[in-house]
């Protein structure tokens, strides 16, 4: 496999190709421009700080739209997400009033985040079960657990030196999240795009039947992205909750939408079988720049979701109106 | 004896329903006098409305996501118009209801029909977008009850033969229901598309085009029960019913509507939608925090498609089924 995966090309066919190829150097200039507008619109964009303050509206939900890419290409979904937060959240915020210390609540976060992905995954794989239905299923019953435990309450009380992850800066402006987030983008960019399981990915997703046929363990793939999609949870989990300082059940409500269409905005085909990471860390820079951008206009935050959903849909319906109309 | 599948499974929910308000009824007698079970029922009506929409959408192999914030604007809608014209009779409130929720569900239908975007993207932005316009609307201002005219408020609650009105739409749609699936071409359409897509249109069906109704039936009952929502709680505001589509879609898989279509019917998803209403009246009376409620249909769902799957499991042959499961 590794000899021929140099050859075998990400996508599916050369015009695709090279759409998908420009999809990524549109989005760019789409980046620079929302840049520019909001440098012109607002007088408070150019500063450093505000700049780093932007990047926390979308590098813990970019963290789980890497997994999420991965996800979607071998054409299954995770919707759940945002209540693993939840659940990892609450979790953590049990174990403090217990008196758990920092090694041990990133701990028990990651744990969470990676018990539920696999139970998603035993669920998807093993029981052979949809996954849309499956994890709407769990959205359901993981924020449930949150409620059950939590009710009208919230945990808070965490320890200082846990405010590191979510309120800690490495160097000058660049906080520790930023960093995990370039860091995670260049992990599963090469995971994606230059190993043999990046490849299995692919295959997956273009035809499950001829991966399964070529020695590709499909169900076993499956279940480790599904494992790793939970454990990207985890971790935005652990950093929401240090930037907030406080965990409710209703933390990261609809935070699902917005990692789907931070993968779709990227350019990975909602069917599965094509994309790439790049394009997903560039979406992510658009989607944050466009609410950071409306929020110093003093956009209320649901005129934003409705601008994200308007997103979703046009992204995905542009292309195709315009195909039809070329081929018309 | 796919017929046979369906209605044994319905048997099953069934008993499951009365061994539920069996086990309440040994500690609360209470809970299954008649009057108590008709106020069940009409607590379950609005649920029931949005179940039979949803269960057409899922029989063509599509979901809709967006029926809780269709419903939502409908209703703020009709309340706004109540505020500004208290003089608008109910006929005209339910003819925008359903005409809202209609278009809303017509949206929906184009976009899966014509751009052929998958079901799931289209809903899931549709449902911000309406529930986001509500908020354009109203400037997130609640419509409270005195401000709602009487008439508007009195209509889902008069009682006709016993039975307030709510109940009595719940009960004529399900009986439509009943004929369209069973009795019209639209209603055949709508499982021979889910069943096998290419069959359909061989058979000379247009799948785009079928889908396109499902979405319209289930817009058109989400505007109806948007109305019968506000006024019943008589409030409106941009979150009512939040999250409520994904009860509406537990309803649906308990009820042994098949999430990969063309396999459900309208007596299931009427069953399912009342075990969660049983379910849900249930837990105060035996003194469950309502915290539990979202856990419990989660589970539900999860139990429901399990069993859904294994029983339905005639998925041509099987090839490499050992080589697929030495994991």
């Amino acid at each position: 496999m590794s000899t021929t995966s140099h050859h075998v090309p990400d996508r599916l066919q050369s015009s695709l190709q090279r759409r998908l190829k420009s999809w990524e150097s549109l989005l760019l200039v789409v980046a620079v421009a929302i840049f520019l507008a909001n440098s012109f619109a607002s007088p408070y964009f150019l500063n450093a700080w505000n700049l780093s303050d932007a990047t926390f509206n979308f590098t813990e939900k970019a963290m789980i739209a890497f997994a999420m890419a991965l996800l979607i290409i071998s054409g299954e979904i995770d919707l759940s997400v945002a209540s693993i937060i939840a659940l990892a959240s609450t979790a953590m915020g049990a174990a403090v009033q217990v008196g758990v210390g920092t090694p041990g609540l990133v701990l028990i976060g990651l744990g969470v985040g990676m018990t539920a992905g696999a139970f998603n995954g035993v669920l998807v794989t093993r029981l052979g079960l949809p996954s849309i239905v499956v994890t709407i299923g769990t959205m359901s019953l993981f924020r449930g657990i949150a409620y059950i435990v939590l009710g009208d309450q919230a945990y808070r009380g965490y320890p200082e030196s846990f405010a590191f992850f979510g309120q800690g800066y490495v160097w000058w402006v660049i906080s520790f999240e930023f960093v995990l987030f370039g860091v995670l983008a260049v992990i599963y960019g090469i995971v994606l795009h230059k190993t043999n399981f990046g490849r299995a990915i692919f295959a997956i997703g273009n035809n499950p039947t001829g991966a399964l046929f070529s020695g590709i363990r499909v169900q076993r793939v499956k279940f480790i992205l599904f494992l790793l999609t939970g454990l990207m949870a985890g971790v935005a989990a652990v950093c929401l909750t240090s930037r907030l300082g406080s965990t409710r059940p209703s933390i990261a409500v609809g935070w699902e939408l917005e990692v789907v269409t931070m993968v779709v905005l990227g350019g990975v085909n909602i069917l599965g079988g094509s994309g790439s990471l790049p394009g997903v860390v560039i979406a992510a820079f658009v989607m944050g720049l466009v609410t950071f951008g409306l929020g110093l206009l003093n956009v209320p935050g649901i005129v934003m979701s409705i601008v994200i959903g308007a997103l979703l849909i046009s992204v995905i319906a542009l292309p195709r109106l315009w195909a039809n109309w070329r081929g018309a | 004896m796919l017929k046979r599948l369906v209605t044994s499974r319905e048997a099953i929910l069934l008993g499951a329903i009365v061994v539920l308000l069996g086990l309440i009824a040994t500690r609360f007698p209470a809970f299954v006098a008649p009057a108590n079970l008709a106020s069940v029922f009409n607590d379950t009506s609005p649920l029931i409305l949005l179940a039979l929409g949803q269960m057409v959408v899922i029989l063509t192999k599509c979901i809709d996501l967006s029926v809780a914030a269709n419903l939502a604007l409908s209703g703020m809608v009709v309340s706004m118009l109540n505020v500004v014209a208290p003089g608008v009779p109910v006929p005209v409130i339910l003819v925008v209801a359903v005409g809202l929720g209609t278009l809303m569900g017509m949206f929906n239908g184009l976009l899966v029909w014509k751009v052929s975007i998958p079901p799931i993207v289209v809903t899931l932005g549709t449902m911000t977008i309406y529930r986001g316009i509500i908020f354009l609307i109203s400037n997130g201002k609640w419509v409270n009850s005195h401000e709602m005219s009487p008439a508007f408020k009195a209509f889902p609650r008069a009682a006709f033969l016993g039975l307030p009105v709510l109940s009595w739409i719940a009960i004529l749609v399900v009986i439509a229901f009943f004929l369209l699936m069973t009795r019209t071409t639209l209603g055949r359409a709508f499982y021979a598309v889910g069943g096998n897509p290419h069959a359909a249109v061989y058979a000379g069906i247009n799948v785009g085009r079928t889908q396109f109704w499902a979405y319209t039936l289930s817009g058109g009952l989400a505007g109806l029960t948007g109305y019968l929502w506000v006024s019943r709680y008589a409030v409106a505001y941009v979150d009512i019913a939040g999250g409520f589509e994904l009860t509406v879609v537990a309803a649906c898989v308990i009820g042994g509507i098949s999430i990969a279509g063309g396999l459900g019917s309208v007596g299931g998803a009427l069953l399912g939608a009342l075990f969660l209403g049983v379910v849900s009246n249930a837990l105060p009376v035996i003194n469950v925090s309502p915290f539990w409620q979202l856990a419990i249909s989660g589970g539900a769902i999860i139990i429901a498609v399990a069993f859904n799957a294994q029983a339905s499991r005639t998925k041509g042959r099987v090839i490499l089924k050992s080589a697929e499961h030495a994991v």
